[in-house]
């Protein structure tokens, strides 16, 4: 059977709907998806019924993002099922985080180890009790021979950073594997967020209690791009339409996300390879675009700002009039600092050939964000699956061929400049329309009844990729699986695999060039 | 007697100032007020008030890295004349006992660094190995030229005999051993384009993660013998190009401090106009400091 469904980005489905699969029908279903373009979204267990002792079933989300559709498909259920990573390497984090959250077992996996050492099954209140592991505490893989080492990086670091850790397997300068072991950060989200508005996040709350702020702080640097997915989620399960001026202003907050955020690691890089001008501007500037945020809702990350039904805070004319003056003059400096890192040659031999990828690991990895972009890869959710304002503004994806460290800059910036197109149109398109709702409903028509068995996936463009937030509701129209896939839950194995058989100096400059989220994995 | 021993005690007292004025051109190029100039020897004096403390896989071997490595430094020193002020000791042939002073401090600073077992610690001892394998024959192929030029095997006369005239008459082989002591002076002072002193992060490190591990006054001495070793080079490198000429040991004394002053100036200016080289472009740009000292060698043999 060849499924057919297909839906687009923050829509909702009746789950009858989906496509139910027996295993070997789901591998060749999303093994010729990948063959045609696309890419495994999310992959994840669904809680099993009562009654079934335990067993879960598999949801898919496939993105085409050429045709700017989704396929949704659900496997049977089961409690081992035979791996997809052997011939689906994207679905490698994927199955090993099914593995650890519902006690599954996908046999034949090559590296079944857990994510975020959590106690096994926490989502499954059928599978097997075990004890919670240690963070990181696993079989590294290891590299045998009289010459090789091991230098182990983290948890703590010496910078002030997240923890992670990091295994190198090296001979000499040249790291043979690296790998990275998180989940010290993980806080438990997505079990919190079952139940929906009766689970625990929304216990004794106002409105919906906890979850904006564990929204808010998925990934604490990216904000207004996961409030955003589960706003979208929301308003598509509630049947909510979003007024124009709220679609403008959410597009002015992502992007003056993407500028701070873009604008910091412009300058983190500079300050990696000891170019001080550039490091000393960015980090200022930086501080310039969060302060815009923070003009419109009085928040420098923006918490707050994004509110199921549209945005909580309205910008007069003056208010406008003064985000434009300052994003003029910051932006103009930007450009500035932006120039004399690019135009530095030592800044620029540095760069070049440093931690590449090719297109093809990329693909094979389903890199998102800028480090796909940056192999060749011109993917962007603004474009695939536009949403919201974006569907009136044509955003431009970025590229850049060479998959280096020069690369992820300069699709960096590149988006600078077309993130400062965009919040320049939207600000055009704004004193156009002097007045109007910012939200559909008031404050207190919130939180709104919720579609019964219904499926809603809703992917934005965050600074770092493709955030995407899947939900299903039961029968009393309760959130049943609320999934969240940070971009970093797929760009970790690409920064593993910029530094097979490269100088293990390079690193800290590599890493710093993906600038992944452990939070946002982590969850 | 007065001038020699000001010409250790000037250093002593002086050398982290000079740290500072690199540090104060760093940050007006950044934009920043910079810290006040005397820091460094509160952070120095702060060190040598603290304890330290010592992992158990670590011998004495640690502890005497940094004590060794300070006292061969200061040893060193003494070697180096100051503007026009004569150098403390000298004798024929000093210049390999200079050089090998500074090669003996360095090995007991690799040695202290092995001592720790760190896997960091081993790479960055792996690093500094190699990297001053390179340094050390151009630093000697740089002597050699101006030797040959002077005639003179001790450092205080083949600088001693570097005048403005000699600007005049053989320029090609100051300026090329000019340039090629400045380039050793970034690399053994783990400068930036060789290494960066400022950066936290272990792995790109070369000097810095040797020293992780010490703390208290070890790295008192670690800090303070880092310091008299950029003055060393600089010292030479300058009296080369600024050669003291007005007679009056005063003002050739200021002239020489001056000339120190600069070279840091130099080194801060380097560091904030350019980022740091990849580690394996290392090698070359010493080989290309050799280059200028093997050519200003067979400039002045010819």
């Amino acid at each position: 059977m060849q499924p057919d469904l297909t839906m687009r980005n923050g829509e909702s489905i009746p789950a009858h709907l989906i496509p139910v699969l027996d295993f070997e029908s789901l591998r060749t279903f999303l093994v010729g998806e990948m063959r045609g373009g696309g890419r495994l979204a999310a992959l994840f267990g669904l809680p099993p019924s009562p009654g079934t002792g335990g067993a879960v079933r598999l949801l898919a989300v496939v993105a085409r993002d050429g045709a700017g559709i989704l396929r949704p498909v659900v496997s049977e259920a089961c409690d081992r099922y035979p791996a997809l990573t052997p011939d689906l390497p994207q679905a490698h984090l994927f199955e090993r985080e099914l593995s650890e959250q519902f006690g599954v077992t996908p046999v034949g996996h090559p590296r079944l180890k857990p994510v975020r050492y959590h106690a096994p099954g926490t989502l499954n209140p059928a599978a097997p009790a075990a004890p919670r592991p240690l963070p990181a505490d696993t079989d590294f893989f290891r590299v045998e021979g009289d010459e090789v080492h091991e230098v182990a990086v983290g948890p703590i670091h010496a910078g002030v950073i997240e923890p992670g850790h990091f295994r190198f397997q090296c001979h000499g300068e040249t790291v043979f594997h690296l790998e990275i072991a998180l989940g010290f950060q993980h806080r438990g989200i997505e079990a919190s967020l079952e139940g929906g508005l009766l689970g625990p996040l929304a216990a004794g709350g106002q409105g919906f209690g906890r979850i904006p702020h564990f929204m808010a702080t998925a990934a604490g640097d990216t904000t207004i791009g996961h409030t955003l997915a589960w706003c979208r989620i929301m308003e598509s399960l509630s049947g909510t339409t979003v007024p124009e001026r709220a679609g403008l202003f959410r597009l002015i907050a992502l992007e003056l996300e993407r500028l701070a955020n873009h604008t910091g690691d412009l300058g983190a890089l500079a300050g990696d390879v000891a170019y001080l001008p550039t490091m000393s501007f960015c980090g200022r500037l930086r501080g310039d675009f969060l302060n815009m945020t923070a003009l419109l809702c009085g928040n420098r990350f923006g918490r707050g700002l994004v509110v199921p039904g549209g945005v909580a805070f309205d910008a007069d004319p003056a208010r406008l009039a003064e985000l434009r003056g300052r994003f003029e003059s910051t932006f103009r400096d930007v450009e500035g600092a932006a120039d004399l890192l690019f135009e530095t040659p030592s800044v620029r031999a540095r760069f070049e050939h440093t931690g590449e990828i090719t297109r093809e690991t990329a693909t094979a990895l389903g890199l998102v964000g800028p480090a796909a972009r940056a192999c060749g890869i011109a993917r962007d959710v603004r474009v695939d699956h536009p949403f919201g304002a974006y569907r009136r503004l044509a955003a431009r994806a970025a590229s850049w061929p060479s998959g280096d460290v020069y690369a992820r800059a300069f699709v960096r910036r590149q988006e600078i400049r077309e993130s400062a197109r965009l919040i320049r149109a939207a600000l055009d398109l704004l004193s156009g329309l002097p007045g109007g709702d910012i939200r559909h409903g008031d404050a207190a028509s919130w939180p709104r009844p919720l579609a019964p068995e219904s499926l809603a996936v809703s992917l934005v463009e965050g600074w770092r990729g493709e955030i995407c937030h899947v939900a299903l509701t039961d029968e009393d129209g309760r959130v049943m699986r609320y999934k969240m896939v940070d971009p970093s839950f797929h760009n970790w194995e690409g920064l593993a695999m910029a530094l097979r058989g490269r100088a293990i100096s390079d690193f800290p400059l590599c890493n710093k060039s993906f600038n992944l989220s452990y939070c946002g994995h982590d969850l | 007697m007065t001038a020699r021993a000001l010409s250790v005690v000037l250093p002593l007292l002086m050398a982290p100032l000079a740290f500072a004025v690199i540090h104060r051109v760093k940050a007006r190029f950044a934009g920043r007020q910079g810290k006040p100039l005397m820091q460094i020897y509160r952070d120095i004096r702060k060190c040598l008030g603290k304890g330290a403390t010592l992992s158990r896989t670590t011998t004495w071997l640690f502890r005497a890295g940094p004590t060794i490595n300070l006292a061969a430094t200061l040893a060193a020193l003494s070697f180096v004349p100051l503007g026009g002020l004569p150098a403390a000791v000298s004798f024929p042939g000093d210049i390999f006992v200079f050089a090998y002073l500074l090669a003996m401090g360095r090995f007991f600073t690799i040695m202290a660094a092995l001592d720790t077992g760190s896997s960091f610690e081993g790479m960055g001892a792996s690093r500094e190995a190699v990297y001053s394998c390179l340094a050390e024959p151009m630093l000697f192929l740089a002597l050699l030229a101006l030797a040959r030029h002077s005639g003179d095997l001790s450092l205080s006369g083949m600088l001693a005999a570097v005048s403005a005239g000699s600007w005049l008459t053989g320029a090609p082989v100051l300026a090329l051993v000019t340039v090629a002591l400045f380039l050793i002076l970034l690399a053994e002072n783990c400068r930036v384009p060789f290494d960066d002193p400022t950066t936290h992060l272990e792995l790109t490190m070369i000097h810095e993660v040797m020293v992780l591990d010490h703390g208290g006054p070890d790295f008192a001495f670690i800090e303070y013998a880092q310091t008299l070793k950029l003055w060393i080079f600089a010292a030479v490198a300058t009296s080369l190009l600024l050669p003291a000429a007005s007679g009056s040991l005063v003002w050739d004394a200021l002239w020489g401090l001056a000339g120190v002053f600069a070279a840091a100036a130099a080194v801060g200016v380097t560091e904030s106009v350019m980022a740091r080289l990849r580690l394996t472009r290392v090698p070359p740009l010493l080989a290309a400091a050799g280059a200028f000292a093997a050519l200003a060698l067979i400039l002045v043999g010819g």
